[in-house]
Parts: structure tokens; C-alpha cells; sequence
């Protein structure tokens, strides 16, 4: 049986599809067979991202409506041979995301996978709440900022009330809190909330901080995972955040600014 | 291949349903008065069985159109499901609608209202057997105070999540802005309260909110509320009571 994770926050822009491909990846390089799946029905960013664009025939509707199986839809990542991607359809209207339809294609998938990584689209409604709705795990990615922070509350009341965990009284979703686009400068600034504002509203288990960082569109215009700039602070944040949810041990990084150590040394001066 | 599986089942259950008590004929009157509960908790009310209570009006020998107060109700967003204390005709009347009559158990000691100041309507939330047979009307025994069991929420609320309890509601998480917990009785928050806290929401004037670390969006008791811009700053972040005194929500540290 595979682990279902969905990556949600209500908001949109956040980083969602940004973070599904970086941990995709992040779990197949670390032998974990796993696919990844765009529920965002009309825009179809996840194979922009990861780089598979033009391999793209068969889509997540296609294999809804049975008119492509599993294996027809499924694209092996060129970068590791145990990631696949299911995309969006780009043209089909979102009413064809059916729960029943859902299902069927996870519970095939998860006959055959270690790892199921749902990314979900912005907003509550029926995408989002279908993406949600199988997850065994959510990563909520948040945004230091009050808004971002109000809807992945709302995304959590959500994760509680209307999954399949929730409906049929199993044992909770597990959630986790991803902080992405941090930017420890300005949150010292006071322009963005800190990690402990958002722990104070949101009190979530820290999967990882992720900072801002230019590496990041850099990755994404070359349709490379973030996770493979092993250089980049963002690459490195991806995979302690995938190294902690295996179950490693991996103190968080990137809360303090870079600077804060030396502006103490030179009595706060910038 | 035969077919051996039963077609039905009977189970015997309990149908929650609050009773709508009637004190007066006046039905401009009973429409502001459910207009004003149905804004206080809208999804709450919304589609709520009900059963209509007619032995105070009938006590006081008033006039009263069951028809009428049943399409009002309709109007309003209820669905009456039981008419108990009604008269031979309005029964009639009842039976008519298909809305079952509920024989009554002697209630008067359970309604909570404060006697030199009547209100309108009362709701008092009971949970109501509603077997298709008959309930036999016990006399002897002279009723007893129904207990209902606290609500224990040991879960985040999260913003846009609404828990309503029939009793005394005790959470233990923090309650998120944009959340909304209501009770019949008292609220006690063990954690941060940001949402909106309604206690004694069916007219329970000595219905009390705890909280331990006070930050509420809202606040009300038996509807006399306080918004976050009302609360008091020294109370803010701290642990409160709130109670309602000659209708006033008055708001005190607990040391
Ligand atoms: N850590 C980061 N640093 C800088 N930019 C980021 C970061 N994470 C995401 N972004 C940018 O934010 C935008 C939205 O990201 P995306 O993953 O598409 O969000 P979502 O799927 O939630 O809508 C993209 O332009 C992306 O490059
Ligand atoms: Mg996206």
C-alpha cells in the first residue's frame, strides 16, 4: 500500500506544486518508487516544473474516463527512473474529477507504489477537497504572512472534517507545516511573520523551513526539481524536509538569517 | 441465486430535536424573534427538525393557527417534525400536515426563562425519542432534570469549522479565528480562543464562558454578544470568565 501525501494551503502561489516536485524527487532518489500527480484540472504546472512537458499524451482525466490505462498516462521523469507523473488535463472542464474516479486511480497506483504525492490546486473547492480527500499525510505550505497563514488554517479545518480518514473515523490525517518563501532579513524587519507567529496560530509539527530563494525560478525555468541544486539553500531545505519525514534526524535550518551572526559581532549594525 | 437478505431493519434511536415553545399568539412577533436566533447561528438552525410546543399558549387559552405557525416556520428555515400540547383541533390540524403528535412529559421545570420577562419564544433542546407508537404519559413519577453529557473536543478548531454542543462544550485545543463553537450551556476553553464563543445559545442567561488565554472574535451569552472590538484590552490574552449580569456580558480575570 502506498503512502498518500497531499501538498495543500488553501492559497494559492505559495509553492504547492514548487514543493510536490521537489519531494517527489526527493523520495525516489532515495529509492522510494513514487508518482506524482497534478489535480490542478486547467493550468498544468507540475510537468512544466518537472520538466516533461512535451512527453505529456495521456492526462489524469484520460485515465479517469478509461480512455488511457495507468501505464499509457504515467511519464518516467528523465532525471530518476522511480518517479512518474500523472498530469492535468489542460482542456477538460474540472467536473470531470470525480471522487469515485479518484479513488479508482490511486488505489490502482498504490498497488504499485511506495509514495503517491497529490499536489493540490488553490483554493477549498472541489479539486482541492478531492486532492485532499485519500491523503494519509498533508504538507501544509504556508507563506509567512497572514493571509497565506488564515487559509491553511481553514485547509486544515478542512483535512479534519471532510477526508476519507475524517468520514470514516480512522485515525487522523497526519499534518505537517512546510514554511516556504521564508526570508529570515525580513521577518527580523518585521515584514514577515516569524516561525513562531505562524506556530502560534497554526501549532503544526515543522516539516521544514524553506527559504526564499532566486535557485528556485532559476530550477523551474530549466524544468529541473529544485531538490537536484544540491547548492542552492532551497535544494538543501527539500531534502531535510524529505530526510525528517523518513524519519531522520535533521536539526531545522534557515530559521536565522546568514547576517544575524555577524551583525551581532559587529553590534547589530547591517 | 436466492435472495435471503432482509429488506428492512428497525433499529430503536433517539431523533434529536430542539422543542419550540410557544408563549404567545403574536406572529409578527414569533417571526422577529426567529429571525433574531436564526441570524445568531444560521447554520445551526438551517433545516433543524423541530417540534412545536403549543401547552403555554393553550394554558392561557390563546388563539393560535397551527397552519400558519407551521408555514411560518417553513419560511423560516425549520422543519417541524412533532406538535406536543396541542389542542383536539390543532392536532387535527397537525395531522393533516403529517406532523406526528408527541404525547407530552410535564416539562415546565426544564424550561429555562426568566418568569418576569418572558420572552417570546424559548428553545429548549431535548433529546426526543420519537417511536412511531405512543408514548405512555408517565404521571407518577414526577420528572427529573434531564442530564446531558458535556462535549469534549480535544482537536484544533480550525477557521471555518462550527461545533455545537447540547450541553456544556469543554475544548481543550485552541479555537482559530474564523471558528465558531456554540453550547446550550457553558463554554470552557482550556487554550487560546480566537473564534467566536456562543454559550447558553437557547436562552441559558446563567450560562458561563472560561477561557484561558482570551483573544475571541466574538463572545455571547443567551444572545447578548461582544465583539473583539468591545473587549476589553486588559482582559486580552489573559484568563477569563464572562457572564451575563442584568444583561450585560461582564468580563473578569480568573487569578
Ligand atoms: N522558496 C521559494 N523561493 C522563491 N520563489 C519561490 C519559492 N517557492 C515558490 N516560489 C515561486 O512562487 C511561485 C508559485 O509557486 P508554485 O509552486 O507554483 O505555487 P502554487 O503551486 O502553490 O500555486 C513560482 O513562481 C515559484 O517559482
Ligand atoms: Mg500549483
Amino acid at each position: 500500500m502506498a503512502r498518500i501525501i497531499v501538498v495543500t494551503s488553501g492559497k494559492g502561489g505559495v509553492g504547492k506544486t514548487t514543493t510536490s516536485a521537489a519531494i517527489a524527487m526527493g523520495l525516489a532518489k532515495k529509492g522510494h518508487k513514487t508518482a506524482v500527480i497534478d489535480f490542478d484540472v486547467g493550468l498544468r504546472n507540475l510537468d512544466l516544473i518537472l520538466g516533461c512537458e512535451r512527453r505529456v499524451v495521456y492526462d489524469f482525466i484520460n485515465v479517469i474516463n478509461g480512455e488511457a490505462s495507468l501505464n499509457q498516462a504515467l511519464i518516467r521523469d528523465k532525471n530518476c527512473n522511480l518517479l512518474y507523473i500523472l498530469p492535468a488535463s489542460q482542456t477538460r472542464d474540472k467536473e470531470a474529477l470525480t471522487q469515485e474516479g479518484v479513488g479508482k486511480v490511486l488505489d490502482e497506483l498504490s498497488k504499485d507504489f511506495e509514495y503517491i504525492v497529490c499536489d493540490s490546486p488553490a483554493g477549498i473547492e472541489k479539486g482541492a477537497n478531492l486532492a485532499l480527500y485519500f491523503a494519509d499525510d498533508a504538507f501544509v505550505v504556508t507563506n509567512p504572512e497572514i493571509s497565506s497563514v488564515r487559509d491553511s488554517d481553514r485547509m486544515l479545518g478542512i483535512l479534519s472534517s471532510k477526508s476519507r480518514r475524517a468520514e470514516r473515523g480512522e485515525e487522523p490525517i497526519k499534518e505537517y507545516l512546510l514554511l516556504t518563501r521564508y526570508d529570515p532579513e525580513r521577518v527580523k524587519n518585521g515584514e514577515m511573520l516569524s516561525l513562531d507567529d505562524v506556530q502560534e496560530i497554526l501549532s503544526l509539527q515543522l516539516l521544514g523551513i524553506i527559504p526564499e530563494s532566486k535557485s528556485v525560478l532559476t530550477a523551474s525555468n530549466a524544468g529541473v526539481p529544485v531538490i537536484l541544486d544540491e547548492k542552492s539553500e532551497a535544494g538543501q531545505a527539500y531534502a531535510d524536509i524529505v530526510a525528517r519525514y523518513l524519519g531522520e534526524d535533521c536539526p531545522h535550518r534557515f530559521v536565522e538569517s546568514k547576517r544575524g551572526f555577524f551583525s551581532k559581532l559587529f553590534g547589530g549594525k547591517k | 441465486m436466492p435472495n435471503n437478505l432482509p429488506v428492512l431493519e428497525f433499529k430503536s434511536s433517539t431523533f434529536f430535536a430542539p422543542i419550540l415553545i410557544l408563549f404567545n399568539n403574536d406572529i409578527v412577533g414569533i417571526e422577529e424573534a426567529l429571525e433574531k436566533k436564526v441570524k445568531l447561528a444560521p447554520e445551526f438552525f438551517k433545516d433543524s427538525p423541530l417540534i412545536i410546543d403549543l401547552s403555554e399558549i393553550n394554558k392561557h387559552s390563546k388563539e393560535i393557527d397551527f397552519v400558519q405557525i407551521t408555514q411560518l416556520l417553513r419560511r423560516v428555515g425549520f422543519f417541524p417534525v412533532g406538535i406536543r400540547g396541542g389542542n383536539e383541533q390543532q392536532n387535527q390540524q397537525a395531522r393533516e400536515l403529517f406532523i406526528p403528535i408527541d404525547t407530552v412529559r410535564e416539562l415546565t421545570n426544564l424550561i429555562i426563562t426568566d418568569e418576569k420577562n418572558k420572552p417570546e419564544v424559548a428553545q429548549k433542546g431535548d433529546s426526543q425519542a420519537m417511536p412511531a407508537t405512543k408514548q405512555e404519559t408517565i404521571n407518577a413519577i414526577p420528572p427529573r432534570p434531564v442530564y446531558v453529557a458535556a462535549t469534549l473536543v480535544t482537536q484544533p478548531v480550525r477557521s471555518g469549522q462550527r461545533i455545537y454542543a447540547s450541553g456544556d462544550l469543554v475544548v481543550m485545543s485552541q479555537v482559530s479565528a474564523g471558528a465558531e463553537i456554540m453550547a446550550e450551556g457553558n463554554i470552557h476553553v482550556y487554550n487560546t480562543l480566537r473564534g467566536r464563543a456562543l454559550a447558553g445559545v437557547h436562552g441559558n442567561t446563567a450560562a458561563r464562558i472560561f477561557c484561558f488565554d482570551m483573544q475571541a472574535e466574538l463572545i455571547s451569552i443567551a444572545g447578548d454578544y461582544k465583539t473583539s472590538e468591545d473587549l476589553n484590552k486588559q482582559t486580552y490574552r489573559n484568563p477569563v470568565q464572562i457572564y451575563l449580569q442584568n444583561h450585560a456580558l461582564i468580563i473578569t480575570e480568573i487569578v
